[in-house]
């Protein structure tokens, strides 16, 4: 059952193959035989899942439900999830049971899909490699030896690996578009606003956007569907009408135009990976798509642009981690001044620390204009390299990634060769747009990604250029061969 | 010490807490008093994964403070993170405005108290949220802390360093308490904390254009308070530099026990609250639409109020002060003047005997057991002649302690007023024929006699005669 | 841009996080390395470009005054480090 599409399980189970709670088993034995190897989950709702896996049985049998009904499905585990732990990857919210649920993981159980357990990611979401989780890292089902990406690594891999069929990630500068890429699976970051951030826990609000790992565009666009939408409780989440995604997969590409930014394709790019690339703008022009090359000329400047903002945030939001009123707290503190620091200073780990400094930095008097007003400002000069970009082409290509997925340890004490993984995908979460990484092909028997990138609300478009060329490709359908 | 030869420079930062019913970014509710914690929802306590959204009352109050000093509404402001660490602050931030603020310039008019006006600056005022509160007493070593308050709505109304006495700063203190209270976006309950204010003080030699190092004074809870730490600081920093120190820039606490103030944390350890927008919100826009509406429902405020009782009502300007410094006490005497002939009678009144029994009893004027109408119908008895003023008093404290409106009384005590001449001239005859004596004296030109045979008439009518008509025949009659 | 052993701890301080004596110059080597990176923003032409706090260009909107939460105290408490009588309890806030 875990080689099928989400449509074709939803289809089985509507057509009783198998019910929901064989599913959820067969899924939950997978992640018992599997899971030892990739650490891809952190936290298991086995018992949960079989109840809803129940419930979603009795709904199916009565002919009620939504497409996605008891289908099952696994949540990074930055979504706090009422009941449930919710420690996103970290040892500061090791023992936090989340008092209430994320609005993503609110409309998905609503919609009658089974939550199995929580993925695995880096530390509150910062890094590259999933290798500064407390939970230790998690590995690529492509290779153990490599990392599968971060930040939302245990998500992408689980999919990959079958563990699951769809899992949600976050992707604040790139990862769900990275770790889908290096895994071989569809991952989409849909528009900044388009999914509601109440419950998720923030590392940088202004970029930080949820979206879905799964293995095909289309299983991608029913479970988001299902996730998008405005919610009031989120002052930033867009009031504008979700479009239907799987009616319009359909749309052709004939005649689209198609954008590739020069400097997507410059200095640092693995060769294979681009001739992979290449491959995939062959495909999408026997499809009928017009293919042009644009520039994106501040996008050089992204991922230092990326560096004062998203830090400048992150050390914002991860004040409120003191041990005061959840969450890790010091034992024996001599006084306030030592609860903060030792709760603080225990409980992060080391690149959460770092990225805390960076932006205590950027944000402190003196320093202010120079780094974070100056990020800010080259913020507005990606961002209209963007709008111009969209005035002459409807959908821009290029890769996700500079290579294939790294050894585990072999960035891990670097964090600029770290940060610069994600060079591709950083200026979208800059700009506000919706991304996607597609399977496109391998290097060296790993995957690679394609990343397609549309305009503002758009994330449609994105959905059925996928569509349109996974209907041509099958790298999509590649299963690592451990885990078929 | 002398303040001869200083000048003084004082700012207020004035926190107003608006009255909505729930908070500034969560629906939570704002009541005081509340047991510990069971107001502070996931938001209020800066859980994982929470969002603020804005409350629209507070921005409206916000507005409509700003459109009462006659400032600039911002078309669009902004909310800035600011950072400190501290346990009452569960987000480490509090969410502010900083450089775009909702309100801009404005002014408060004051009256001091040789009857002179100024006009004070209002530099700004912005949104923000409040802080919750930690409690010292009843938890062994430790602090408790309790987020009831933490989200409350504030606008915080800075003034320019315009004051240059305690007297005035308290003088600004008091207007502004007014207005908010006119404005019905804050009750101004001083004890609860609903309006705090924090003095700026600094000193600087006479004529000097430069300002003086100041101190920031902290926790100033009272009218009192504010006016006596103010001295007090005036004379500290006064007394510091006459003998030859420097005053230090730092924040000092005041002790309402002690009368004086302390440091709290100086310039060196202040924090560096690295603002910076929320990104969690986007910029409030308002439209002149909105400040429109607004304006319309402006109510009278205190100025353009007491302005109108002196020429509606002939009052005098102290007067009409006094009765506007409250719209409760102003909608109280309006309420009582529309109702009776002499407004200046139903002034007195209120200003005199209500005023007295209320200060007396400790009660507000919302509080008075004798209604405006019902003040209205005992001035009704004096103006038709029912009964003299002198009666009514007594006539208003039965009313005060509840036995009933003022024709009940009267009638219960049978204090009506006799008019009727003829009964009077018997009386004024009977108290002439017995006192012969005093006849002589009195035709003899002794005339201060005359306020004996008043007195034994009355007395006679146990008060209850019409003192003019006593007067009027006592004159004829004693004519002979 | 590079910062000093010095200015990790001050910068460590102001953030509240208790650092090793012996990870500090690591630490400032690490750190000093991003912000070489950032200062690439250096070369870039800003001048009459606005500063983009928020990737769209939207206004706030407004939420009712109406009280929609209830008291969840001893739902938020049972995870909460150190409680008593309802309050949260930390060592001896001095003021």
């Amino acid at each position: 059952m875990h080689d099928k599409s989400l449509r074709e399980l939803a289809t089985g189970l509507r057509n009783r193959e198998f019910s929901s709670s064989e599913l959820t088993r067969h899924f939950l034995d997978r992640i018992g035989q599997h899971d030892s190897s990739l650490n891809s989950f952190v936290t298991l709702c086995e018992a949960e899942a079989m109840k809803s896996a129940e419930a979603a049985d009795r709904l199916l049998a009565e002919g009620d439900g939504h497409v996605l009904t008891g289908l099952p499905l696994a949540h990074k585990d930055i979504f706090c999830t009422r009941g449930v732990k919710t420690a996103c990857g970290s040892k500061m919210l090791d023992n936090f049971i989340a008092p209430y649920d994320a609005t993503v993981v609110e409309k998905l159980s609503a919609a009658g899909m089974v939550t199995l357990g929580k993925t695995n990611m880096d530390e509150f979401a910062m890094g590259s490699s999933n290798e500064t989780s407390f939970y230790g890292p998690v590995r690529n089902p492509w290779d153990t030896d490599l990392v599968p990406g971060g930040s939302s690594g245990g998500s992408a891999a689980a999919v990959a690996a079958g563990l699951v069929p769809v899992a949600t990630g976050t992707d604040t500068g790139g990862s769900i578009r990275q770790p889908a890429a290096l895994c071989g699976v569809t991952g989409i970051k849909p528009t900044y606003g388009r999914v509601s951030r109440w419950g998720m826990i923030a590392f940088a609000s202004s970029l930080d956007q949820a979206g879905v790992f799964t293995r095909s565009a289309e299983d991608a666009a029913l479970v988001l569907q299902a996730m998008a939408g405005f919610d009031e409780r989120d002052s930033t989440s867009l009031d504008r009408e979700v479009p239907d995604y799987a009616a319009d997969l359909s749309a052709s590409v004939e005649g689209l135009k198609i954008g590739l930014p020069s400097e997507y394709f410059s200095a640092g790019l693995d060769d294979t990976l681009r001739d992979v690339v290449d491959q995939a703008i062959k495909e999408f022009e026997r499809l009928g798509a017009e293919v042009r090359e644009i520039s994106l000329p501040n996008s050089g400047l992204a991922v230092a642009t990326y560096y004062v903002v998203a830090p400048a945030e992150a050390s914002s939001n991860l004040s409120r981690f003191d041990g005061v009123r959840y969450g890790y707290r010091a034992d024996n503190p001599v006084d306030l001044e030592d609860l903060y620091k030792r709760s603080r200073g225990e409980g992060f780990g080391r690149e959460v620390q770092r990225r805390i400094m960076i932006g205590t930095y950027v944000l402190s008097a003196g320093y202010f204009d120079a780094y974070y007003l100056k990020a800010q400002k080259v913020r507005q000069l990606i961002s209209d390299d963007f709008r111009k970009a969209f005035e002459s082409v409807d959908l821009i290509l290029g890769p996700a990634t500079q290579g294939p997925a790294f050894r585990l340890g072999d960035k891990l004490d670097d964090p600029v060769s770290m940060y610069l993984n994600d060079i591709y995908t950083i200026p979208a979460n800059l700009a506000g747009l919706p991304g996607m990484s597609v399977p496109a092909g391998f290097v060296n028997g790993l995957p690679v990604g394609l990343q397609l990138i549309a305009p503002w609300f758009a994330e449609g478009r994105l959905l059925s250029a996928a569509h349109q060329y996974q209907q041509v490709t099958d790298w999509h359908r590649r299963v690592p061969g451990d885990f078929s | 010490m002398s303040m001869q030869g200083w000048e003084v420079v004082i700012g207020l930062e004035v926190h107003v807490q608006l009255k909505t019913r729930s908070k500034i970014f969560s629906g939570a509710a704002t009541a005081y008093g509340a047991e510990a914690n069971t107001q502070a929802c996931a938001i209020d306590l800066g859980m994982p994964g929470v969002l603020p959204v804005l409350n629209r009352e507070a921005v409206r109050m916000a507005a409509r403070f700003g459109l009462a000093i006659d400032a600039e509404i911002a078309p669009r402001s902004v909310f800035a993170r600011k950072h400190y660490f501290y346990p009452d602050l569960p987000k480490g931030y509090q969410i502010s405005q900083y450089e775009l603020p909702i309100v801009g310039k404005g002014h408060l008019e004051i009256t001091l108290e040789d009857g002179s006006a100024r006009s004070i600056g209002v530099t700004r005022a912005h949104l923000e949220e409040d802080a919750g509160k930690s409690v010292h007493e009843g938890f062994g070593k430790a602090s408790g802390i309790d987020l009831n308050r933490a989200g409350t709505p504030l606008i915080e109304v800075v003034s320019e360093p315009e004051m240059r006495s305690a007297k005035e700063a308290v003088a600004y203190l008091k207007k502004l308490h007014s207005l908010v209270r006119y404005l019905e976006i804050c009750d101004g309950n001083m004890q609860e904390g609903s309006f705090r204010c924090d003095a700026n003080v600094s000193v600087r030699p006479a004529g000097s254009s430069e300002f003086g190092t100041r101190t920031e004074t902290k926790n100033l809870n009272s009218f009192r308070f504010v006016e006596k730490a103010i001295n007090f600081e005036i004379e500290r920093q006064i007394d510091v530099l006459e003998s030859g120190g420097k005053v230090v820039q730092e924040t000092r606490l005041y002790n309402p026990d002690t009368g004086e103030t302390r440091t709290m944390r100086s310039k060196e350890e202040a924090n560096d609250y690295r603002y910076f927008p929320d990104p969690d919100l986007l910029p409030v826009e308002l439209d002149a639409a909105f400040l429109d509406v607004l304006r319309a429902e402006l109510p009278e405020l205190p100025d353009a109020k007491a302005a109108r009782f002196q020429s509606e009502y002939g009052l005098s300007a102290e007067d009409a002060a006094v009765l506007t410094a409250s719209r409760e006490l102003a909608d109280y005497f309006e309420a009582a003047a529309s109702r009776v002939k002499d407004a200046k009678l139903a002034a007195n009144w209120v200003l005199s005997e209500l005023g007295g029994y209320l200060n007396r009893d400790d009660l507000e004027i919302t509080e008075s057991p004798i209604s405006s109408d019902a003040l209205a119908g005992l001035l009704a008895r004096i103006e038709d002649n029912t009964i003299s003023g002198k009666i009514a008093k007594e006539v208003f404290e039965a009313m005060w302690s509840g036995e009933g409106d003022a024709d009940t009384v009267i009638e219960a005590r049978g204090l009506k007023q006799i008019t009727d001449a003829g009964a009077i001239a018997r009386i004024v005859e009977e108290v002439i024929a017995a006192n012969a004596g005093q006849v002589e004296q009195y035709r003899a030109g002794k005339e201060k006699v005359f306020g004996f045979f008043v007195g034994q008439v009355m007395k006679a009518t146990q008060g209850k005669a019409n003192p003019a008509e006593v007067n009027r025949l006592l004159k004829e009659k004693l004519q002979g | 841009m590079s910062l000093t052993p010095d200015e990790v701890k001050a910068v460590a301080h102001l953030a509240r996080l208790a650092l090793d004596d012996a990870d500090v110059p690591r630490y400032a080597t690490e750190l000093s390395s991003i912000l070489q990176l950032v200062d690439e923003l250096e070369k870039a032409p800003t001048d009459n470009v606005s500063p983009m706090a928020h990737p769209l260009d939207l206004s706030q909107r407004l939420r009712e005054d109406q009280v929609t939460e209830t008291d969840q105290r001893e739902l938020f408490q049972e995870i909460a480090p150190s409680t008593g009588d309802g309050h949260y309890l930390v060592p001896p806030v001095i003021e």
